[in-house]
């Protein structure tokens, strides 16, 4: 779980880098360009073989975690206060990372797909008049599109607030000095990044950038 | 603090074997003191049970001065109550008042079936000791306490992870039942000093693999148990564990 969700957050930073040049609003010139550079170059389509291995990888050991530990306790307490003992999504990963799952399906099947079809359909007839940036102009004019990204923010923000110190202490690093710093850096990554791609919906939805 | 008198109400879990499908049962308790420790409420509570020809309530419990960890209580939805590093024993009933209402369970996990009661059956944290929980170490005279030079840290760290009482409080709290934090605190405790190194890589593989058999479930650094644990063990002692964990499984004599 440490490995994978630490590989995950590294792609997260190189997603949500890529993904702000729209911020620049120049009607997604240099955005349009980077996204081409990464759908072209041989050594990111072959990371993302990788991204998506870890992704499945990370699901199927979350899967596994949750199983394991619902059958460790068959008999649950009448009365229960975890609230006096933990944090409360420390302790909902799993409901957080399905929400994830949810919505990357989505999301997914939005950008990815069409992108993907573009560059393969008719023999890659549509790849050079495909515009993403546009794509996602017209879709964050919907509101329930923008809803479903901000839930999709929301959960992956409480699921890194945990996840990201967590994956440390999993993978052995646990230090007087440094963990208080992995704490600071986790919460500082988590909140912009998730400011970040909460802000690009709502950007275009609000005609700040177009 | 001053003292008073007090009248509650108990709703203790009651269970006949393992076997058997329990529940809760409502008990009037009167002129309990608020000196008296948890534990003396229910001595009180099972002479009245006992003189009116009923059934007492069973529960585990033998130094009663928090230092062996058998006062198992999950005592209003918190191991061993609701103050903080403490045992039941421990728990004065000053931290009630008077016409409370007080619910008492049993440590809930597969890996600790229900014996009788509150009495839970732990016998899986002594398997978890068996499989590496010790030294070897050669017969004859003891050695003087000198002859081996250890950093005072590593002494201090040792000694605080030895100070587990082997309570059980770590999984009855964690929403996952996982016995990390005992079984790192066993693990680093030897795994600091120079006498744990011969044994340093099979220990810590065998006491996993041990708890994994007994069916406590994964840690997912929640830091339940480090926040109820009565002896503050802390939960570097599982990131100490899961290196040893990585170190070991990637060593090649193992
Ligand atoms: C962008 C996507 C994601 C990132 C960056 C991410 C990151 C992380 C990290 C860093 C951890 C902590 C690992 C550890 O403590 O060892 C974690 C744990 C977990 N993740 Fe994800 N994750 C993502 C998506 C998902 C998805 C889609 C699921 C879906 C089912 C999921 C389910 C879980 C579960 C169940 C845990 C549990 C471990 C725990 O409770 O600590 N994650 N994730
Ligand atoms: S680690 Fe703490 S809570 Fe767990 S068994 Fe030891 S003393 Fe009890
Ligand atoms: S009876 Fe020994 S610790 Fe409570």
């Amino acid at each position: 779980m440490g490995l994978t969700g630490l590989f995950l957050i590294s792609f997260l930073i190189i997603h949500v880098g890529v993904n702000s040049c729209i911020f620049l609003n120049d009607g997604g010139e240099t955005f349009n360009a980077v996204a081409h550079f990464m759908s072209h170059n041989w050594i990111l389509r072959f990371l993302e073989i990788g991204l998506f291995a870890a992704l499945i990888l990370h699901i199927v050991q979350g899967l596994v975690v949750w199983k394991q530990n619902s059958a460790a306790r068959p008999v649950k307490y009448a009365v229960n206060a975890p609230g006096a003992n933990s944090k409360w999504y420390s302790r909902s990963m799993g409901l957080l990372g399905t929400l994830l799952l949810f919505f990357l399906i989505i999301h997914v099947s939005k950008f990815f797909l069409d992108t993907k079809i573009a560059l393969y359909a008719d023999g890659g007839a549509h790849d050079a008049s495909h515009n993403l940036y546009a794509e996602m102009k017209a879709e964050f004019q919907k509101w329930w599109v923008v809803v479903i990204y901000i839930i999709g923010v929301i959960s992956l923000f409480w699921h890194l607030i945990h996840g990201f110190q967590s994956a440390f202490q999993t993978l052995g690093i646990n230090h007087k000095r440094y963990t208080p710093l992995i704490k600071i850096i986790g919460i500082g990554y988590t909140v912009i990044v998730c400011l970040l791609f909460a802000l690009m919906p709502v950007a275009f939805y609000a005609g700040w950038i177009n | 603090m001053e003292h008073y008198n007090m009248n509650l109400t108990l709703k203790v879990w009651k269970q006949k074997n393992s076997n058997s499908k329990g529940s809760f049962e409502t008990y009037p308790v009167k002129g309990i003191s608020s000196e008296m420790s948890f534990l003396e409420m229910f001595d009180v509570l099972n002479e009245q049970l006992i003189s009116s020809g009923k059934e007492h309530i069973a529960f585990d419990h033998d130094c009663r001065e928090g230092i062996c960890g058998a006062c198992s209580m999950y005592i209003d939805g918190r191991a061993h109550g609701p103050w903080s590093k403490n045992t039941v024993c421990q728990l004065h009933m000053r931290a009630f008042k008077d016409g409370d209402t007080i619910v008492v369970e049993p440590w809930r996990a597969a890996a600790f079936p229900v014996l009788k009661d509150l009495v839970v059956d732990r016998s899986a944290f002594d398997r978890i000791i068996q499989a590496g929980g010790f030294i070897s170490v050669n017969t004859g005279n003891a050695v003087d306490a000198n002859a081996l030079p250890i950093d005072k840290k590593d002494a201090d760290t040792s000694f605080n992870a030895a100070s587990c009482i082997g309570c059980g409080a770590c999984v009855a709290a964690c929403k996952n039942s996982s016995a990390m934090l005992f079984v790192s605190a066993k693990v680093s405790q030897l795994a600091l000093l120079p006498q744990g190194k011969p044994e340093r890589e099979s220990r810590v593989l065998n006491m996993v693999a041990q708890m994994d058999k007994e069916g406590f479930g994964n840690c997912t650094n929640t830091y339940a148990c480090e926040a109820e644990c009565p002896k503050g063990i802390s939960v570097a002692n599982i990131a100490r564990m899961n290196r040893e964990y990585l170190k070991a499984g990637l060593s090649t004599e193992s």
